[in-house]
């Protein structure tokens, strides 16, 4: 990052984050810019899930200090595992979304209902207006058609695009993909990742992406981070990454999977 | 209450035909207290259901060994206990009130189990997806948890029903004039129980018969309307 880089949404800062005495996120230090579109890859168990899963309060952690957009995650005296109180994490919920490997779509609400319902019980929009953005969106995603539909009735690929589009009716600041191509056919990966790469193109747009499409990380990522053993290893354009990787461990990684 | 009916005894028929609208006078204050212990029950056992899932220890603790206590103490014990102790703490109920809270509160017991079970087949996902929606612990189990549980729930929350059906005449005990109470005031007055047990026993019956298959009926019905019962 240059010198007049705008101050980062997001700062981790000496993170570490154990599940019992598994050390998965160890003395992590991460930094985001605005509308900066970061992938995170690395071998499995190397801690990158975790980062977006301690970004969504999903996960508290031990150590360190983490902040978005100015908030602190960790309250002053503030008690439970996330050491902050529920009014506070969702204000910092309120400016992240999150799309999950198994989509998580709400299987007995309708494909409308599934986008239109969080605007209108969170966001207090009223029911006409959500459902206006919700028409929108899955307009985006290619689904307009599917609206009164439910989830059962979609492939893989066409769930994961609501849930792109569900994500985004909450406007969020900042959008974290979770593997969103893995629990996916071969043949339905295309489309997920067409819908991922527009969004790429919205400027005020923060996303981190954990994926295993390395082509695709290349194309869409302003930064490339490799994740080892809890840590960041190395770091840097997809160019640098992909084309001359300095770390014998990066080597390792992109032989195995660009095999 | 029995005052201005007269009972024909002379043959069983007649005897039954004569004490019929005594008895389904009773039948009524049966359907009642079941009824309104019923809904206690399914409103009270979410609610166990749900503090017993509180982030806090000294409340799901405290709401387990509540539950467990319900649970485990007899019926007959809970309404004596209710019916007699608490008017010396001045808290006075009617007798069906009373009735009523005491089936409520002993199958709320049970009905949290049902919600708990329901509750924890919920996949985690659907938590997490709540909670990147940002919404309340309380709109996830309105919104998603409880409409996801209901059909799922629902024919153990019908065996249930039918069981409290069947305890309901527990309840004369403290007086209330339900069924079995009547009945047992004409058997007193005639000397002939046999009529009167009997009728009150077949009403059971057919009441079980009716919901065992209403309950069969909605499980065929849901999933055809698309809900899956498992």
């Amino acid at each position: 990052m240059t010198d007049n880089a705008p101050a980062p949404l997001i700062q981790f800062a000496g993170v570490t984050k154990r599940f019992g005495a598994l050390t998965v996120l160890d003395d992590f230090n991460f930094e985001v810019a605005p509308g900066e579109k970061v992938t995170l890859i690395g071998p499995s168990g190397s801690g990158k899930s975790t980062v977006l899963r301690i970004l969504m309060t999903l996960e508290p952690f031990q150590e360190g200090r983490l902040t978005l957009a100015g908030l602190s995650y960790q309250e002053p005296g503030g008690t439970g595992p996330f050491k902050a109180s529920e009014r506070h994490l969702r204000e910092i919920r309120s400016h992240v979304g999150m799309v999950f490997q198994s989509f998580n779509l709400f299987p007995h609400m309708s494909v409308m209902r599934n986008v239109a319902e969080a605007p209108v019980r969170v966001l207090g929009l009223s029911r006409d207006e959500a459902q206006a953005r919700a028409v929108d969106l899955l307009a985006m995603v290619g689904l307009a058609d599917k609206k009164d539909h439910f989830p059962s009735q979609l492939s893989g690929g066409q769930q994961q695009r609501v849930a792109i589009a569900r994500a985004l009716a909450m406007r969020p600041r900042v959008l974290l993909f979770d593997e969103p191509t893995s629990a996916l056919d071969p043949q339905l990966v295309g489309e997920v990742l067409a819908v991922i790469g527009d969004l790429a193109h919205e400027h005020d747009l923060t996303m981190l992406l954990v994926t295993h499409e390395m082509r695709f990380a290349r194309e869409v990522s302003d930064r490339v981070c490799f994740f080892d053993k809890g840590r960041i290893c190395e770091q840097g354009s997809p160019e640098a990454i992909f084309t001359a990787p300095s770390h014998p461990r990066t080597r390792e990684f992109l032989a195995s999977v660009l095999r | 209450m029995m005052y201005g009916f007269t009972w024909d005894t002379a043959t069983p028929l007649t005897y039954a035909w004569s004490i019929l609208p005594i008895i389904l006078i009773g039948l009524t204050v049966t359907l009642k207290a079941a009824a309104a212990g019923f809904a206690i029950a399914l409103v009270l056992g979410l609610v166990f259901a749900m503090l017993r899932r509180s982030r806090w220890r000294s409340v799901s603790w405290t709401t387990a060994c509540v539950v467990e206590f319900l649970r485990d103490t007899p019926l007959l014990v809970q309404l004596f206990f209710l019916y007699y102790v608490l008017p010396e703490y001045g808290l006075t109920l009617p007798a069906f009130l009373t009735g009523a809270l005491a089936l409520g509160l002993q199958y709320s017991a049970y009905t949290s189990e049902v919600y708990r079970g329901g509750i924890e087949a919920v996949p985690r996902g659907q938590w997490e997806a709540a909670t990147a929606l940002n919404m309340t612990r309380m709109q996830t189990y309105r919104d998603i948890v409880v409409p996801q549980i209901a059909p799922r729930i629902l024919p153990a929350m019908g065996n249930y029903m039918v069981a409290m059906i069947k305890e309901t005449p527990v309840l004369s005990v403290i007086t209330v004039l339900d069924m079995m109470a009547l009945a047992n005031m004409i058997g007193e007055r005639t000397f002939e129980y046999l009529v009167p047990l009997t009728m009150v026993g077949l009403i059971f019956l057919i009441l079980t018969l009716i919901c065992s298959a209403g309950l069969h009926r909605l499980q065929k019905v849901l999933p055809k309307a698309g809900i899956p019962l498992r």
